[in-house]
């Protein structure tokens, strides 16, 4: 495609995820106003602001699966690596195959840990193009990659809803990247999980940050400042302030913003 | 509370109603426990009676029955003055054949139509389908019976050319659309109770709708969707009245689908009434009484331990 090729030469290669004047509406209610950001590619980029302030939402948007819910009306652009995901020609599919996202909860699939770390894989290629020791090689590259194999590599026939929270949710990271991402995306992926737990993951994205975009939702200033090299502050659908996280910390411009960090918004 | 004044003119009263309950429900209380625990010791207590009851009717042939005879003989010929025979084989294998052929019509239309109402309807579509089959389950089975015979037939009749519009085809087909309410019912519940948790981890990862049934629907909800077929498969041994009217009645062994068969279940409803009680006649068809709850007792047991083994499977 033409258009797309003069797109990417545009773009400042700098930035792998643009938003453009994005707004979006649950029903009538708008949750989502006039979003314009530009993020970039390896680093972590932090989502803060109270609650409710749209920052699920906006996660959501990246790879469209906000539209899931019925009643959700989306308008502006969203681009990846120069292309807009809200055009008509994009396959939701490859999308999603290209901008992974780990949720709140964990959520594993109630099958095999082996076949959760396959089922991306699977519904992107044809039954027998991976041989099967391939797909081993896959796997444990995957567990290798979240520091999971050594315990889980005697029960990969396991169905993986038995794992500990932690491991459940390292695994729902594991299971994005034989797919190869160029984002990915998380929605407060320690909320579920005690302090030693929140450690070690942080420490496995920030593991991840070289070779993908990552942006993360997070309630927590303290991890907000630990894991993240840039913020973005949000409050009631709108972008109030993005910039590097110290300054976002130290030496904010917005008033709202300095409110926030102080602690004095929920 | 903040809203204090709204409670405080209410206190009083509810506090009355309250105080008077809780004095009732002390009182009450061991009259409701043994309320309940009758109902649920009931429930056992009607399964062996009805068992015991069939089971009385049939006992006094027992010494007399050659049972040899009794399951490998098609020969039924119940009402012969000179030389009575009482093979039910070609019974039994018209009960299996013509579940058989409902079960392959209506597990693949009553699965299909639970994926559909639960994964790819929403609104009013939803509720007017849900509707729909509820009333679907509420038609008599004389009504079905009916249906089979007057339309049915005569319909396979014009297209296959077979003599007769009432055999194991007609009956089959008659007893599957039966049969798809109860799979769609249980199967619609099945798939609601998978958390969408699943559905969503799978669309993120790239899976379209049809993968998301397949790859985690049906391995999730594994259990409840056996469970609707083997409640699909009791409701059809079971069935009579409209087998009665559809399959035609003729004791054999079906060569084709357009053969008349007859089942367990009509032979007893047909002729319970015309054997004098207590002649042997009527005895024997308490036996096939007790063979009808025992194939029902084995899918029970079957389902019980397929089910408890997939469960073990996965807590492994
Ligand atoms: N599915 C939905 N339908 C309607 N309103 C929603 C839905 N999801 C979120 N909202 C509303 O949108 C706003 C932003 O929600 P969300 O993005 O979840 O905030 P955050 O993640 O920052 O806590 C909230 O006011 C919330 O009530
Ligand atoms: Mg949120």
């Amino acid at each position: 495609m033409v258009p797309m090729m003069t797109d990417l030469e545009n773009t400042t290669p700098t930035y792998t995820l643009q938003t453009r004047d994005l707004n979006l509406w649950y029903g009538d209610f708008q949750a989502l106003k006039d979003v314009t950001v530009n993020i970039k590619p390896g680093i972590i980029t932090a989502l803060i602001g109270p609650s409710g302030c749209g920052k699920t939402t906006l996660l959501r948007c990246l790879n469209r699966i906000n539209e899931r819910y019925g009643n959700v009306t989306t308008t502006g652009e969203v681009n990846i690596l120069g292309k807009n995901i809200y055009d008509d020609d994009v396959s939701l599919s490859t999308l999603r195959k290209s901008v992974g996202m780990v949720f709140q909860r964990p959520n594993p699939l109630p099958i095999s840990i082996y076949e959760n770390i396959l089922f991306g894989i699977r519904s992107h290629t044809r039954r027998r193009e991976y041989k099967r020791q391939q797909q081993d090689e896959l796997v444990e590259l995957a567990l290798r990659d979240v520091q999971l194999w050594d315990e889980v590599k005697d029960k990969l026939r396991k169905r993986a809803t038995h794992l500990t929270l932690e491991q459940q949710q390292k695994l729902c990271i594991a299971r994005l990247l034989p797919l190869k991402p160029e984002v990915i995306l998380m929605d407060e992926p320690c909320s579920a999980l005690d302090a030693e737990g929140i450690e070690r993951i942080e420490e496995l994205i920030d593991g991840l940050r070289e070779k993908y975009t990552i942006v993360m939702v997070t309630h927590n200033m303290a991890q907000a400042r630990r894991a993240s090299h840039e913020c973005i502050f949000m409050l009631m659908g709108r972008i109030i302030e993005h910039g590097p996280t110290l300054d976002i910390f130290l030496k904010p411009t917005q008033p709202d913003t300095e409110m926030y960090v102080r602690g004095r918004y929920g | 509370m903040s809203n204090g004044s709204g409670n405080a003119v209410r206190k009083p009263r509810a506090r009355y109603i309250a105080n008077a309950m809780r004095a009732f429900g002390d009182r009450a209380e061991p009259l409701v426990e043994w309320t309940i625990r009758l109902c649920g010791w009931s429930a056992i207590l009607f399964v062996f009676s009805i068992f015991f009851f069939i089971f009385r009717e049939a006992a006094p042939i027992f010494g007399e029955l050659n049972w040899l005879e009794f399951f490998t003989s098609t020969q039924w010929q119940p009402s012969s003055e000179v030389h009575p025979r009482y093979g039910i084989l070609a019974l039994l294998v018209g009960t299996v054949s013509v579940t058989t052929l409902a079960m392959l019509v209506a597990v693949p239309l009553g699965l299909g139509a639970a994926v559909f109402i639960s994964e790819f309807c929403t609104g009013k579509l939803k509720e007017s389908l849900k509707i729909l089959i509820e009333l679907l389950a509420a038609i008599p089975s004389i009504v079905w019976g009916f249906i089979g015979y007057m339309v049915l037939g005569p319909i396979i009749i014009k297209l296959t050319g077979a003599p007769v519009g009432v055999n194991l085809l007609n009956g089959g087909l008659i007893l599957g659309l039966m049969s798809v309410p109860i799979i769609v019912s249980v199967g619609e519940d099945a798939l609601k109770a998978v958390p969408d948790s699943f559905r969503e981890a799978a669309v993120s990862l790239g899976a379209s709708r049809w993968e998301v049934v397949y790859r985690v629907l049906f391995p999730a909800a594994k259990n409840g969707l056996l469970a609707a077929v083997l409640l699909g498969v009791g409701r059809a041994i079971g069935e009579t009245m409209a087998v009665l009217m559809c399959t035609g009645h003729a004791v054999q062994i079906p060569h084709s689908l357009l053969d008349p068969v007859r089942t367990l279940t009509a032979t007893i409803a047909s002729e319970l009434g015309e054997s004098a009680a207590g002649d042997p006649h009527y005895r024997v068809l308490f036996v096939i009484g007790l063979v009808l709850f025992a194939i029902t007792f084995a899918v029970n047991v079957i389902a019980d331990l397929i089910v408890k083994g997939v469960r073990n499977e996965q807590s492994r």
